[in-house]
């Protein structure tokens, strides 16, 4: 559990923390090191939100394989770890998805204490609502499920969900009447950008060079093997490149002369206003198409469907805001009069199956970690830690074994759509 | 939002009264029993998704129930065009010799 890699000027303690009131809190060593693109990297890691950036941790912790470098076009965390609900949960209902999610929520539980880092994870419990008789035999069915792979799960009946979520409308009157739900008491939030922070703070303490502002624009390939990269700061040569590039796979992907299974959509979320708080839990529901959680902020925090169209744009369309917030009134009618803060859209890429592709390519040295679509938050530690083990060994770890590029055509698809929360 | 031009009914209208119909002009294998699983994994599951201008299908569910392709510039959403599926697959087919697929 303890993160030996920091020493113990470096270390956030409660320690440092009344050492550095003395001084004002004027005196803090900077969180993480500046670094500039060197020519050559064992591996590199194109993306730099909580996905790259874990996997360039784990990679630097748990894998000997040299020199590594994360390249973002961007700043860090500033794409769809920026843009998401935070959401975190693990409730899938086929056994790898479940596994692999599980996995991740396992790893979340003791983040903040292996990165050294508060990440305001924070488990509060997740409900997925029932309206209907088909929803509440799929709940029942997720329940029983994840019950055997020894994940926490349960199905209550409505009056159950009104004593524990008292402010959601459980009565009979509201138009969609709330039957009962699943809950995952392990579920919860956590913060997106202290996760960000926390991974390259970490990663970037064992030695990792975070480079933003540096967009890949060409792929070098020579012999069927990766051999550098052409980007805005020059060329640099690579020995294994791992692409966790979220809405811009394909992009990424036509680089490289591949084909994904992938579509880009822009996904929308928005925030209240801060008030005092009335939500200490997570709420979702597929049939109204509706999610939403209280921050430690106090703001409402509300995801949105995905838009059906394609768009690389980061905004997507008003009438499935409205669509949104109409459901949010239908539960929880006194939110009638809450006024929005601000609102964003980021662009999720889909797959055919709602689950995601970690995986090895027809290209040696070139890894894809992908296809998260509108659920990638939730996998962050659980994501960086197979794809690093994946790129360190050249095959899949265990857990992402079934999460290959060749199950569009073998077939062997891990159906996610019902459990996936967002429809697409 | 969008506001799409529909070439049946000769207007334009919004969005709300399409659904979305996916990348269009994809080829469908001509020998479906002959072509091997990558092949048809392909047709099935495998999309272009490039970034700036696409060939897309909607469907005009609330109004004509016809099926037209739109030529978007998918950042940006300015629709270049649209056209009936026949209509298209002339100026489709001359854009892609242009440019081999990519824009």
């Amino acid at each position: 559990m303890s993160s030996e890699y920091f020493d113990k000027k470096n270390r956030y303690s409660w320690k440092s923390l009344l050492k550095n009131s003395f001084s004002g809190h004027q005196n803090w060593p900077q969180a993480r090191r500046m670094a500039t693109l060197q020519s050559q990297y064992d591996v590199i890691i194109i993306g730099g939100g909580g996905h790259g950036l874990a996997t360039a941790y784990y990679l630097a912790k748990e894998h000997n394989v040299g020199k590594i470098a994360v390249l973002e076009k961007g700043y860090l965390g500033g794409g769809n770890t920026a843009r998401n609900t935070t959401l975190v949960r693990s409730n899938y209902l086929w056994e790898d998805a479940a596994n692999l999610f599980e996995h991740s929520l396992k790893l979340w539980e003791g983040l903040s204490a292996d990165l050294n880092f508060n990440t305001f994870f924070s488990q509060r419990g997740v409900f997925n609502l029932g309206h209907n008789l088909q929803d509440m035999r799929d709940i029942e069915r997720r329940v029983n499920a994840n019950t055997l792979l020894g994940i926490d799960a349960y199905v209550l009946n409505a009056q159950e969900v009104q004593d524990k979520i008292p402010i959601l409308d459980c009565s009979k009157r509201s138009r969609y009447p709330i039957l009962g739900a699943s809950w995952q008491p392990r579920g919860g939030i956590a913060h997106h950008d202290a996760v960000a922070r926390g991974f390259a703070r970490a990663a970037s303490h064992l030695g990792v060079d975070l480079i933003e502002n540096c967009e890949v624009i060409g792929m070098d390939i020579a012999e069927g093997r990766i051999q550098g990269l052409e980007t805005t700061h020059g060329y640099v040569k690579a020995n294994q490149v791992g692409v966790v590039a979220a809405g811009h796979t394909s992009v990424l992907a036509n680089m490289a002369g591949l084909r994904f299974p992938i579509e880009s959509h822009p996904l929308q979320a928005f925030v209240s206003e801060s008030m005092q708080k009335v939500l200490d839990t997570v709420v979702m529901s597929n049939a109204v198409h509706g999610y939403l959680s209280q921050s430690d902020k106090g703001e409402l925090v509300i995801g949105a469907g995905i838009d059906s169209h394609l768009g690389y744009g980061q905004r997507g369309s008003p009438h499935l805001i409205e669509h949104t917030a109409a459901a949010i009134k239908e539960l929880f009618p006194q939110f009638s009069r809450v006024r929005m803060n601000r609102q964003w859209g980021g662009i999720v890429d889909t797959t055919p199956d709602a689950s995601p592709i970690i995986s090895k390519t027809p290209i040696k040295g070139l890894y894809f970690n992908c296809g998260w679509g509108t659920g990638g938050f939730k996998a962050t530690p659980g994501s960086g830690h197979v794809f690093a083990h994946t790129i360190a060994h050249d095959e899949p770890h265990p857990l992402n074994r079934a999460f290959t590029l060749e199950r569009f055509s073998t077939g062997r698809l891990i159906d996610e759509h019902g459990a996936a929360g967002v429809a697409h | 939002m969008l506001n799409i031009y529909c070439p049946y009914c000769a207007e334009k209208r919004d969005e709300q009264e399409f659904r979305y119909a996916g990348e269009a002009y994809i080829a469908r294998p001509e020998r479906p029993d002959e072509v091997s699983d990558e092949e048809w994994g392909d047709y099935v599951f495998m999309r272009s998704n490039h970034k700036g201008l696409i060939w897309e299908q909607w469907e005009h569910v609330a109004g004509c129930r016809k099926v037209v392709v739109v030529n978007r510039h998918n950042v940006s959403n300015v629709i270049q065009a649209t056209y009936t599926l026949i209509g298209g697959k002339e100026a489709f087919l001359a854009r892609e010799q242009t440019t081999q697929g990519v824009v």
